[in-house]
């Protein structure tokens, strides 16, 4: 099967144009989720009415699976502003079970309490395992259980689905 | 009883001799070689074809740890030990608790040896009391309680004025002074040689210095004294030059080096094993191969096992925490081999170190097979390799640096006087 | 058998750190690994909760046979943003002068279901030592071993260089004092190699910097101002009191005459030079207050990157362990 990355995108960013503009959101935080979903966000982020500049989250050490399986090998930077009161968009580039959203939701508290969190994604898997859902999402996927999304960036930009055996 | 050894390679460097011929023994002593003397028609027959025949090996220093310290070792634990290792004759040192500085505890110790009927044991006593290196011991008695040399076992002498005469008083007897030099405020605290490793690994150095000082001083005062003295575990380079000279310049002493520090050196530390802690410590490769340069040409007598068992706990520590020494002296063949495998040593010249060299040092009747010998002699399968390790050891002490390494040779049975104290099966 | 070589043991099979015990042997990649992390709980500072739940629920054991408050408050602060439960056990060297009761020790320890050892021991080897004898599933941290190994402070100096030189190629880096008996010089030797410093000076008399060092790549400098001399970077050593008395050194006044870093000799350096010291400071011993105090010295910086290099070992050892029981798990 092969995925249209551009339709999503362009979805993407038609739809959080008009969530920002029906939900009241002025200058929010856009915060991309390492790695994928920071890519995803840089493409994204001019469909979004705000100044502030793109602010990253690396969720390595909020994640709930430390014991299974250790740390992530890939180290990245949590960058935030302060977010007090502030609109965040959270954008990461596949939502499976929901984990990856709380971790980062558990992290961004602990920077401070923001006003409301909208929640982006490139491709939803329809296989949580935890009540999140996204507010806006590029593309709804129907996978095999053996199937995965492999996103590879920054430039380019590509998608792929792979089969794991 | 009478006794052939038939068709066994005899390999004796006393004789020079290395050959296929049969050996007759009579009366615990070797009474012919080759042809049978009459009357041993009826004689019992071993046929070891296909294996060597040893003079018994003479170790110099093989630690029984009796009495005081059975945790460690008892004399009869480690003469088992011994005579696994084919070691039928050894010396032992003063450090016993008590002390070997009264006849009483010199006899003890081979009271219990001829007990156990293991190997012939010869206790070194100590020069002075208590080893405390201040009132000379009784040097005549512990003689003629069977001591055969006298040593301070690397402690301190009160002053060089207390060693200057100690030395006099030995050589007005005739008696020999066993030395282990070592200037104790150079090798203080120090656990491993002074060199890249040690520095690297942060452990405390002993410099060369510490032995060559203290030889020094020895052969000085050798000199002086007119003294028989044996210069025991030599670990450096500097040392075996200093010797030398000595030699030349027509001095009458002798020399060993423990086998540990001619198969290692300092490089093992980067393991922080405590197994490797011994003294004088394991030094660089330099000074390895010089000692086995001292060994070709004879300026080493002798090759010892520096046999030191150990309660486990003993090495169950960091390296510098850990008691040092090594308990070898039941692979002492095999290891020794290892130097010919590395195109080192001659066999002969490695022999002569295990047997007739050492035997030299001390004055005994040990380490030849030559006709009117005793009959101390091993049976070696030189073509044997198997794993040295707890299910094979025999020392109480299971501390070493060769822990479950294969060995290449198996002493199968050891004789002493015509009887047999050791078959490996 | 009972051998292993301690570059290898601090490593698991997929080659992730699960133990801590020197920078001897560690590749480059794992360090800047470190660095990399360390970086990224620096930025932890800027939360209000300074605390992430990574190790929520593992036992932290520091285990201090030599005291030493500082050190232990750092792991023990770097612990806790782990979100670890932190025991703290202070142990007189007399009860363990024998291996006996260290073993007995780390048993009884061990039967309290730890995690990790942070061990500080003033014999060398030590850590490697109870690395070897300690359960199989417990991350041994090396907070200074006798004269051998201080892996932690060296990398929080090599992260607080690279967050003020930016990288380590073709830098200069001068070491002063006493050398024979720090630790901290060891491991930051094999860090500044492996890293890609070319150029390391040791700089002090011969009596406290033997000449072995330079078969271990160094430069010996026996004058400060020929081994400062255009350096990027200045490590000053504490110098003990002890040594005095093991008459390594005549005084401390005649130390700093020769060796102290002041406004002056602080000049032969490169004017960008930064000044670290793994503290405490002997002002007026080895380095005057001026120094101290300016603005070249980044002595505080040390602390605060100290914190995060802790943090960075204690999870990647921590995760190295876990990988490790994963893979034996799947395998039984």
């Amino acid at each position: 099967m092969t995925l249209d990355l551009d339709k999503a995108l362009a979805s993407m960013k038609q739809q959080l144009a008009q969530y920002c503009q029906q939900h009241h959101i002025d200058n929010p935080i856009v915060v991309g989720i390492h790695s994928g979903g920071v890519w995803v966000a840089n493409e994204i982020l001019d469909a979004v009415p705000t100044d502030e500049e793109l602010a990253t989250l690396d969720i390595t050490f909020y994640r709930d699976d430390f014991t299974r399986a250790g740390l992530n090998p890939k180290v990245g930077h949590t960058q935030l502003p302060a977010l007090e009161d502030r609109h965040v968009i959270l954008v990461d580039d596949v939502l499976m079970s929901g984990r990856t959203i709380r971790a980062a939701m558990n992290e961004i508290f602990d920077f401070g309490r923001p006003a409301s969190i909208t929640l982006a994604i490139l491709f939803d898997l329809n296989s949580r395992e935890l009540p999140i859902r996204a507010d806006v999402v590029g593309e709804q996927l129907s996978l095999k259980s053996n199937q995965r999304v492999k996103l590879s960036g920054p430039t380019p930009l590509a998608v792929s689905v792979i089969e794991t055996h | 009883m009478k006794l052939r050894i038939s068709n066994g390679r005899v390999i004796d460097p006393s004789q020079n001799l290395d050959a296929v011929i049969d050996l007759f023994i009579e009366d615990h002593r070797i009474v012919a070689m080759g042809e049978a003397p009459a009357g041993f028609d009826d004689a019992e027959v071993l046929d070891v074809s296909g294996k060597w025949i040893l003079p018994g090996l003479v170790d110099t220093a093989v630690a029984l740890r009796e009495p005081g310290y059975s945790q460690k070792g008892t004399i009869a634990s480690e003469g088992r030990a011994a005579v696994s290792g084919g070691v039928t004759t050894l010396v032992c040192p003063p450090n016993t608790k008590p002390i070997v500085d009264t006849p009483a505890v010199a006899a003890l110790i081979q009271d219990k040896a001829d007990e156990a009927g293991m190997a012939n044991v010869f206790p070194i006593g100590a020069l002075t009391q208590g080893l405390q290196g201040e009132q000379l011991s009784n040097m005549v008695a512990l003689t003629d309680a069977g001591c055969v040399a006298l040593s301070n076992h690397g402690h301190d002498l009160a002053s060089n004025r207390v060693l200057s005469r100690a030395l006099e008083y030995a050589a007005t007897h005739d008696l020999l002074v066993v030395f282990h030099p070592n200037d104790s405020s150079l090798s203080e605290g120090g656990c491993a040689h002074e060199g890249m490793m040690s520095t690297m690994h942060g452990l405390a150095g002993i410099p060369e210095t510490a032995e060559t000082i203290a030889l020094m001083r020895d052969l000085l005062l050798v000199e002086k004294t007119g003294v028989r003295a044996h210069f025991a575990r030599l670990s450096c380079a500097k040392s075996v030059e200093m010797i030398a000279d000595a030699k030349a310049s027509g001095l009458d002493v002798t020399c060993d080096v423990a086998l540990h520090n001619l198969l290692l050196t300092d490089e093992v530390l980067k393991e922080f094993d405590g197994q490797f802690h011994v003294l004088p410590p394991l030094r660089s490769e330099n000074d390895r191969l010089t000692l086995i340069e001292g060994l070709k040409t004879g300026v080493i007598n002798a090759i010892c096992s520096d046999h030191q068992p150990h309660e486990k706990m003993a090495k169950v520590a960091p390296f510098a925490a850990t008691d040092p020494g090594m308990a070898n002296v039941e692979v002492l063949l095999p290891l020794a081999l290892r130097l010919m495998d590395e195109g080192d040593l001659e066999l002969d010249q490695l022999l002569t170190a295990l047997t007739v060299g050492p035997a030299a040092c001390f004055g005994l009747e040990a380490g030849s097979l030559a006709v009117g010998s005793f009959a101390d002699f091993v049976v070696f399968d030189s073509t044997d390799k198997w794993i040295w390790d707890q299910s094979t050891r025999k020392s109480k002490g299971s501390n070493s640096g060769f822990n479950g390494e294969q060995m290449a040779g198996r002493v199968l049975q050891t004789y002493i006087s015509g009887q047999r104290v050791y078959s490996l099966n | 058998m009972m051998r292993s070589d301690p570059r290898a043991l601090q490593l698991n099979e997929q080659g992730q750190l699960k133990h801590f015990l020197t920078l001897d042997g560690l590749s480059k990649e794992i360090l800047t690994e470190i660095l990399d992390r360390a970086e990224s709980f620096l930025s932890m500072g800027e939360q209000s909760v300074k605390k992430v739940p990574l190790l929520r629920g593992k036992t932290v054991v520091n285990l201090f046979f030599e005291n030493s408050t500082r050190t232990r408050t750092t792991f023990e602060l770097a612990a806790k943003r782990l979100s670890a439960d932190v025991i703290n056990l202070n142990i007189a060297t007399s009860a363990t002068s024998k291996g006996e009761s260290l073993l007995d020790t780390l048993q009884n320890l061990e039967a309290m279901q730890s995690d990790m050892f942070v061990v500080r021991h003033q014999d060398s080897g030590a850590p490697h030592f109870i690395a070897e004898h300690c359960s199989p599933n417990v991350a041994i941290i090396n907070a200074g071993d006798g004269r051998h190994a201080h892996p932690t402070q060296a990398m929080l100096d090599m992260l607080t260089i690279r967050r003020h030189k930016g990288q380590f190629e073709g830098l200069k880096v001068a070491i002063v004092g006493d050398i024979l008996h720090s630790r901290v010089a060891r491991s930051e030797l094999h860090a500044l190699k492996t890293l890609g410093v070319e150029d390391i000076r040791l700089v002090g008399p011969k009596t406290l910097v033997p000449e072995f060092f330079r078969d271990m790549g160094a430069n010996i400098c026996h004058d400060l101002k020929a081994g400062l001399e255009d350096v990027d970077v200045v490590v000053m050593l504490r110098l003990q009191k002890e040594r005095m008395a093991g008459a390594l050194l005549p005084s401390e006044s005649e130390f700093y005459r020769l060796y102290g870093l002041t406004e002056e000799s602080l000049s032969w350096a490169k004017p960008d030079a930064i000044v670290m010291h793994p503290g405490p400071i002997n002002r007026g011993v080895e380095i005057s207050s001026e120094v101290a105090d300016g603005d070249r010295a980044v002595i505080l910086d040390q602390v605060t990157n100290g914190i995060a290099v802790r943090m960075a070992v204690m999870s990647m050892a921590m995760s190295g362990q876990v990988q490790e029981q994963q893979a034996v798990g799947d395998e039984g």
